[in-house]
């Protein structure tokens, strides 16, 4: 196993990868597990990305949803969005894929250690918090209280079911799920994912907080969280931009001062706060 | 033991509520239990109450002929639901069924409207405190209106 940063080819060749399993989240959104071709994969911290290659196709980004404590099974839900993405919702077991990174900076899970984790994740943004849901879980006693606020589009749009029912029933974490519309069979809550933010426990002033959703959810919520009373220094955010290079060359995911590739895609909020809303950044 | 008066007391929508008003609004006050799937008001009926939910899940429900009942918003732990009983015609624009067993206290808002009417200072401070909460709720619906989660065709990082 290669370290986190490590990428034994360069930064700009992919590396084979086979699906090894395939599973389908919701009507658009499927999970690829990957295994390594060449060489016994590499590490990566939550919140990092890859560049995934369909051969012949087209490259995407997309961010690891699996557990870093299992580097050698590369795991990424993927929303079918587009030409590449559609592309990789024909894949099947056995199909190769081109896989460089990792790349980005990762959540702060060091920073996080012995404060209260809020995680707040709007609609496929669920699958880059997947990751720090797994480190904490694999060393819950680091950390303090652990809030999982998950809105999204309608029932049948939630993602990781199964795992958000295994954590729901935790008694050590509290996950609260919100849909923004629902037939009236839903018995959960119907809401944008703020409204949850007022229902929870936690100490504001020892807590860190990691949103990663569409950007309007994450102003609105990132307001929420500071008339609670949550510093800016204490708020990440994942942002999203077209990344293509990876490596901060190509400027193609230029924000502001930043490439999202290179600088991000976590942010501390107040570096990037005078730059979210503006217009054509 | 908790009393009307001590739960609205330390409820963030009455904190700080002189006591004499306090005592007005605990006098208009009752604890009420909703069963799973009871209706507790439906769209268009006269609105005289709301309600201050205790534990449990209230979902407003709209109908269209096109799509049926939909669930437009749940009220849950510790939020307030109704303030069609201070605008007029007073008539609900939802209805209002408990998705789960649902403790909260009922308030007569019509008896406190009157005393609205008589003291506007008491008007004042409730009115206050609604248009907080009619605040948050158009913020919710802005969002929820813009359909956030809707896919976006360009390839993006997901």
């Amino acid at each position: 196993m290669t370290g986190p940063c490590a990428l034994s080819h360069g930064p700009m060749h992919p590396s084979r990868y086979e699906v090894s399993r395939i599973q389908r989240e919701t009507n658009d959104v499927f999970t690829l597990e990957l295994e390594p071709v060449d060489g016994d994969g590499f590490s990566f911290g939550p919140g990092q990305f890859t560049m995934l290659y369909v051969f012949g196709m087209g490259e995407a980004p997309i961010s690891i949803s699996g557990d870093p404590a299992n580097g050698a099974k590369l795991v990424h839900t993927i929303r079918s969005v587009g030409t590449v993405t559609g592309a990789m919702d024909k894949l099947k077991k056995g199909d190769i894929l081109g896989v460089r990174g990792p790349f980005g900076t990762p959540w702060p899970m060091e920073e996080a250690a012995g404060r209260d984790v809020v995680l707040a994740a709007g609609g496929i943004g669920l699958a880059p918090l997947r990751p720090v849901l797994y480190q904490i879980m694999a060393d819950r006693q680091r950390f303090g209280k652990v809030v999982l606020l998950y809105g999204t589009r309608t029932p049948e749009d939630i993602l990781f079911r199964d795992e958000l029912e295994e954590w729901r029933g935790r008694m050590d974490m509290e996950v609260e799920v919100t849909v923004d519309r629902a037939g009236v069979d839903w018995r959960g809550n119907v809401g944008v994912v703020t409204t949850l933010l007022p229902r929870t426990v936690f100490d504001p002033v020892n807590t860190i907080a990691m949103l990663c959703g569409p950007e309007v959810m994450m102003r609105f919520m990132i307001a929420d969280l500071m008339k609670r009373g949550v510093l800016a220094e204490a708020i990440y955010l994942s942002m999203e931009r077209n990344m293509k290079c990876g490596i901060g060359m190509c400027g193609h995911c230029q924000f502001g001062p930043y490439f999202v590739c290179k600088d991000g895609p976590v942010f501390r909020y107040d570096k990037v706060r005078w730059l979210l809303g503006v217009r054509e950044i | 033991m908790e009393t009307l008066e001590s739960i609205l007391k330390d409820h963030p929508f009455f904190r700080g509520l002189e006591p004499h008003y306090l005592a007005l609004v605990v006098g208009c006050a009752a604890n009420v239990v909703f069963k799973e799937g009871q209706v507790l008001f439906r769209e268009g009926e006269e609105a005289n109450l709301f309600y201050v939910v205790r534990h449990g899940r209230i979902a407003l429900e709209l109908t269209s002929p096109e799509r049926g009942a939909l669930t437009v918003q749940t009220v849950g732990d510790g939020e307030i639901l109704g303030w069609s009983w201070l605008i007029p015609p007073y008539h609900w624009h939802y209805t209002a069924r408990a998705v789960e067993e649902t403790r909260a206290i009922t308030l007569d808002g019509k008896c406190l409207r009157g005393k609205c009417e008589e003291d506007h200072h008491l008007g004042y401070e409730l009115l206050k405190r609604f248009a907080h909460i009619m605040e948050e709720r158009l913020k919710a619906t802005q969002v929820q209106l813009l359909d956030v989660y809707c896919p976006h065709p360009p390839e993006k990082k997901v």
